[in-house]
């Protein structure tokens, strides 16, 4: 897709503090692309997307706080019509306490969004076989949940994303649960596209310090991904040449 | 006319959504209108008339993961 071509690091803008703050981290992190959420005029306040159209960072809107398709359905119109964008990142949850994606209802959400023009990047959960059917029904990436959203957790099931690497041919972002740039490195070694992160750059201490943390973590887990890894072995293989060695 | 703007219950004259939409918010992007749960694309918000009762939320972007 082409906005991986300037940055594998989405931004999602929830969680920080002040307009300032979440400037800072945006910058730090170097991401070309931030995610905003739909809400009341009066609850959202003004300044956002004056700010990101400052900084030249397109958005990528969320129907995050949706429960059903048809919400999420609705939402993503409402979206496009206010963003001027086919982009959507696709939430339709399952439940409070894990904020876990609903794979039916996302896959009918998916399909239909599909269908009315949309370029859908759901948020779905570490199953291989929901992200193939996602993929299936048209989306242009599939985003994983590495842990539950705001979590820390990292990634649970790190053999499950690598799963669902090799199940599509889209790309594959992982999204949420990511807790510092350790994580990060290891979702874009396992040979993820890119990673989405909002909570553990927006609630940490330093926000642009850990975006910059973020921002070096995945461009070296991508270069480690593609220099190819030395394989795991159970015993020692000694780096140094016993050629030449002096006999006593 | 009663009409009910993002849960608040206002009197309003707005004939239209343009005009309503001109008296909640300042911002012309960024911002999108349901009236009794559907869409109404910002092009037809001129030509769109409210009724008495009608509920319309107006929105716009908000910080999100």
């Amino acid at each position: 897709m082409d906005f991986l071509d300037k940055s594998r690091l989405i931004l999602g803008t929830g969680g920080a503090n002040s307009l300032a703050a979440l400037e800072e981290a945006i910058v730090a992190s170097g991401t070309a692309l931030v995610t905003v959420a739909l809400r009341r005029v009066d609850a959202a306040g003004p300044g956002l997307l004056p700010m990101l159209d400052r900084l030249g960072v397109p958005v990528l809107p969320n129907t995050a706080g949706c429960y059903t398709a048809g919400d999420a359905v609705k939402t993503a119109h409402l979206a496009r019509d206010a963003f001027e964008t086919d982009l959507v990142k696709l939430e339709v949850i399952g439940d409070e306490r894990t904020l876990l994606p609903d794979g039916v209802e996302l896959l009918r959400a998916a399909e239909t969004l599909v269908g009315d023009g949309f370029r859908v990047l759901p948020y779905t959960s570490d199953d291989p076989i929901l992200a193939r059917r996602l993929a299936d029904v048209g989306c242009v990436a599939v985003m994983p949940a590495g842990s539950p959203i705001g979590s820390g957790l990292g990634i649970s099931n790190p053999h499950h994303i690598r799963l669902i690497r090799q199940s599509v041919d889209v790309p594959v972002v992982l999204d949420a649960g990511i807790g510092t740039a350790s994580d990060a490195a290891l979702a874009m070694e396992l040979g993820c596209d890119a990673v989405l992160i909002a909570s553990a750059i927006t609630r940490a201490s330093a926000p642009a310090e850990m975006a910059s943390a973020m921002r070096h973590a995945v461009v070296a887990g991508r270069l480690a991904f593609t220099a190819g890894r030395i394989p795991r072995r159970f015993h020692a293989v000694a780096s140094t040449s016993d050629l030449g060695i002096a006999q006593w | 006319m009663r009409l009910t703007v993002n849960g608040n219950v206002i009197e309003s004259d707005a004939a239209t959504v343009q005009a309503l939409v001109q008296t909640i918010t300042e911002a012309r992007r960024g911002v999108a209108v349901a009236v009794n749960g559907e869409v109404v694309p910002r092009s037809t918000w001129g030509l769109t008339a409210l009724a008495d009762g009608d509920a319309v939320e107006v929105l716009t972007a908000a910080q999100g993961g």
